[in-house]
């Protein structure tokens, strides 16, 4: 029992932490210009396929290095050509914008990658295990995944925090107008913030891609669920993200991991069915069955109970 | 609305007619498909169009009326109910209701990003939990029925899909009839409001939950009126008819279509069915081109296809519109030619070491010849537009001038 709570734990840290980095990006984004992204997970896609591209020819920490610049230009080229633009027709027609965007994206990675899974993998030198607890190995790779993502937490922190640029972001967020009469290109600010985020989420893609497989549905996949873990954390708070990627990331691995259904709590009290009841699929419901649609049942609660999220103040 | 009669004389006489002139079983498919997308395009912009509502999980009330009227062809099949085929749409149309009435409760407190985040999480829930309920979703594999089974309606027992096609132009003139009276009713009217300005709306004294509410429920019947056809026409229905794939494609409709126009979501219907059905035959690419297309739409014309159209009202009523009309044409040579060219580059780059017939040519991908042809027709229509783009922009500032009394232009 204790090896398995250990190993989910462990696997809830690693999928949340990766989830934080690229919520951390979005809520960031979010903050600035009250613009939910929703192409956002598609520049993770992005990240992780220019990585693999270039890891062909320059080696996995080329790609690490290069790929996130890369996404960092093209998202702030597409700030700066196409929301700035559609920003005039108001919040809804930027959310449609973004979608069509994430769309588009997908087409265009197979149209130039095509649509079979790419062979992108993690460096030799985490070929390794870090550690073995009874008797499973925990990969090095694994645990680097933790380090970077703990690393951009607390330079985005100390930089939001502590530094003269994120003293001019934080009051750009909330006085924009002021800090443009102060002489600061605010709109160069915007642009600049949506290509660090889009670059941080390209970070994702470059380590993650070799674990959860690069392929171009891998943007589908997380996409809804960062959403979800934003909404949940309360929109533009980066604790919050913190918090809500880790709670939704160990929610879903302990889910997986508990091999507890309907029919062991009937059991409890003594009731049983018979399995050819026409609600038979409710009877032996099991949590790891249950552990996709967890996320988005918290969502729905959230947002009905405490629309601000866990650590949002911001309301429209 | 008796202003309007020949209007809808008109789209009752076109029902008619279509299949009659686009008498090939492809014809009569793709209008079988527009018969039930424009359906629930029209649900989608009573949310989005007029209530200003993003939702990103309207399929589900389209999916779900799927579902349930399946099941109802199948109880039919099996004899354990009898009832009209013809009906099933209804069947679909109270589902979609009673799903929006139950959902709508909670979701319909905010507008905005609140809203379009709850619709994404039911959305994605559904979704899931469609997949854990195998009996009623059939899993991946989904459920099949049969239309053919049940009391003939007057000796017709939709054997064909012309039968079929009549069915659906029924409902279809049916939904758009009431959709439309909708708009004119007082809570047609106050969805408009609380869209627009909800704290006015608030403080003449409407609850705007309620109004919300009230789209919300309208939009649901008629989202499952169109999943009812949906399961008539094609006799099966799957888990990807209630997923984000199809809430997507409908936002698409009537977004290209245009929102703010009751027409929009029936253009933007239409051109999508006709790709859909017709470009996917000549290139595997045309999603691409779809998203292109879309993002395109959303830049530079926000109001779709139909504000397009109906940016031409001020040149019509300045009696100027011909004006426009050589501009136009002089700046769309160039820009098919653009188009022509970047769709071939776009197909060449994809042929591998099969060649592209191309007006005539032939293309191969191994031939700088070929790549130096297509970019320089891009280049030259680029090039084009760019040249021509300042005239037709005079043209259309003088066409919108409005014209005084003595002859001369008044600003």
């Amino acid at each position: 029992m204790a090896e398995v709570f250990v190993f989910a734990t462990l696997n809830g840290l690693v999928t949340g932490l990766l989830l934080f980095m690229l919520a951390s990006g979005l809520t960031l984004i979010f903050s600035m210009m009250g613009v939910l992204n929703f192409a956002h997970a598609s520049f993770y896609m992005l990240g992780a396929y220019f990585a693999y591209t270039l890891s062909t020819y320059i080696g996995f920490w080329g790609g690490l290095l290069i790929a996130p610049l890369i996404v960092g230009g093209i998202g702030a080229a597409i700030e700066r050509y196409g929301l700035r633009r559609v920003h005039q027709s108001g919040h809804v027609a930027e959310l449609v914008f973004t979608f069509g965007l994430a769309f588009l994206i997908e087409e265009a990675v197979q149209f130039f990658w095509g649509r079979d899974t790419k062979n992108y993998q993690s460096p030799e030198l985490f070929d390794f295990a870090l550690f073995s607890l009874f008797g499973q190995e925990f990969s090095a790779y694994r645990g680097f995944m933790i380090a970077i993502a703990c690393l951009i937490f607390a330079a985005l922190y100390f930089i939001l925090t502590r530094s003269r640029v994120g003293i001019i972001i934080q009051a750009s967020i909330s006085h924009p107008q002021t800090v443009a009469n102060l002489g600061h290109n605010v709109p160069l600010i915007f642009m600049c913030v949506f290509g660090v985020g889009t670059a941080l989420a390209g970070v994702a893609g470059v380590i993650a891609g070799p674990v959860l497989t690069t392929f171009p549905g891998m943007a589908t996949v997380l996409g809804s669920i960062v959403f979800v873990v934003v909404v949940i954390g309360g929109l533009g708070s980066l604790p919050g993200a913190l918090i809500a990627s880790l709670l939704v990331g160990l929610l879903q691995s302990y889910a997986i991991a508990a091999d507890v259904g309907v029919p062991e709590l009937l059991n409890q009290f003594g009731v049983s069915f018979d399995s050819s009841h026409p609600l038979d699929d409710l009877w032996t419901l099991n949590l790891p069955q249950v552990a996709p649609v967890l996320p988005y049942l918290l969502l729905v609660l959230v947002l009905i109970f405490k629309p601000t999220g866990l650590m949002g103040n911001r309301e429209e | 609305m008796k202003k309007q009669f020949p209007i809808w004389l008109g789209f009752a006489l076109a029902l008619i007619l279509l299949p009659q002139i686009f008498d090939t079983v492809l014809g009569i498919s793709i209008l079988n498909q527009m018969t039930i997308w424009i359906i629930f395009a029209l649900s989608y912009n009573m949310l989005l169009g007029q209530g200003g509502m993003l939702s990103f999980g309207h399929a589900v009330y389209f999916g779900l009326g799927g579902f349930m009227s399946v099941h109802a062809l199948n109880l039919i099949a099996d004899e354990i109910i009898v009832f009209s085929i013809t009906l099933i749409p209804l069947v679909g149309g109270a589902v979609g209701l009673l799903a929006a009435v139950f959902i709508g409760s909670f979701s319909t407190r905010k507008s905005g990003t609140v809203f379009a985040m709850i619709s994404l999480g039911i959305g994605e829930l559904i979704v899931a939990s469609s997949l854990i309920f195998a009996d009623f979703f059939g899993g991946e594999a989904g459920v099949t029925g049969d239309r053919t089974y049940g009391p003939p309606f007057f000796g017709i027992e939709f054997l064909q899909d012309a039968e079929v096609y009549y069915l659906g132009a029924f409902w279809l003139f049916v939904a758009t009839l009431f959709m439309y009276l909708f708009t004119q009713t007082p809570a047609g009217r106050m969805a408009n409001a609380v869209r627009d300005n909800p704290e006015r709306a608030e403080f003449i004294g409407y609850s705007t939950r309620r109004v919300r509410f009230i789209s919300f429920c309208a939009a649901g019947l008629f989202a499952g009126v169109a999943g009812g056809l949906f399961a008539i026409n094609y006799e099966f229905i799957t888990e990807e008819n209630l997923n984000a794939l199809t809430s997507g494609r409908v936002l698409l409709m009537a977004y290209i279509g245009g929102l703010g126009f009751f027409i929009g979501p029936i253009v933007g219907a239409v051109i999508l069915t006709l790709m859909n059905s017709l470009l996917s035959n000549y290139s595997e690419m045309w999603m691409l081109y779809l998203g292109i297309m879309f993002l395109l739409t959303v830049l530079f014309l926000p109001r779709g296809f139909a504000g397009f159209i109906m940016m031409h009202q001020t040149a019509w009523q300045n009696r100027r519109l011909g004006t426009l009309i050589l501009p136009y044409l002089i700046t769309a040579i160039p820009a098919s030619l653009f188009l022509a060219g970047f769709v071939g580059l776009v197909e060449l780059s994809h042929k591998g070491d099969d060649t592209l017939s191309f007006f005539g040519l032939i293309l191969g991908t191994e031939s700088m010849l070929s790549w130096g042809i297509l970019l320089t027709l891009t280049g030259i229509g680029a090039l084009g537009v760019k040249l021509s783009g300042p005239r037709l922009d005079a043209a259309w500032v003088l066409a919108n001038t409005v014209r005084s009394d003595n002859g001369g232009d008044a600003q």
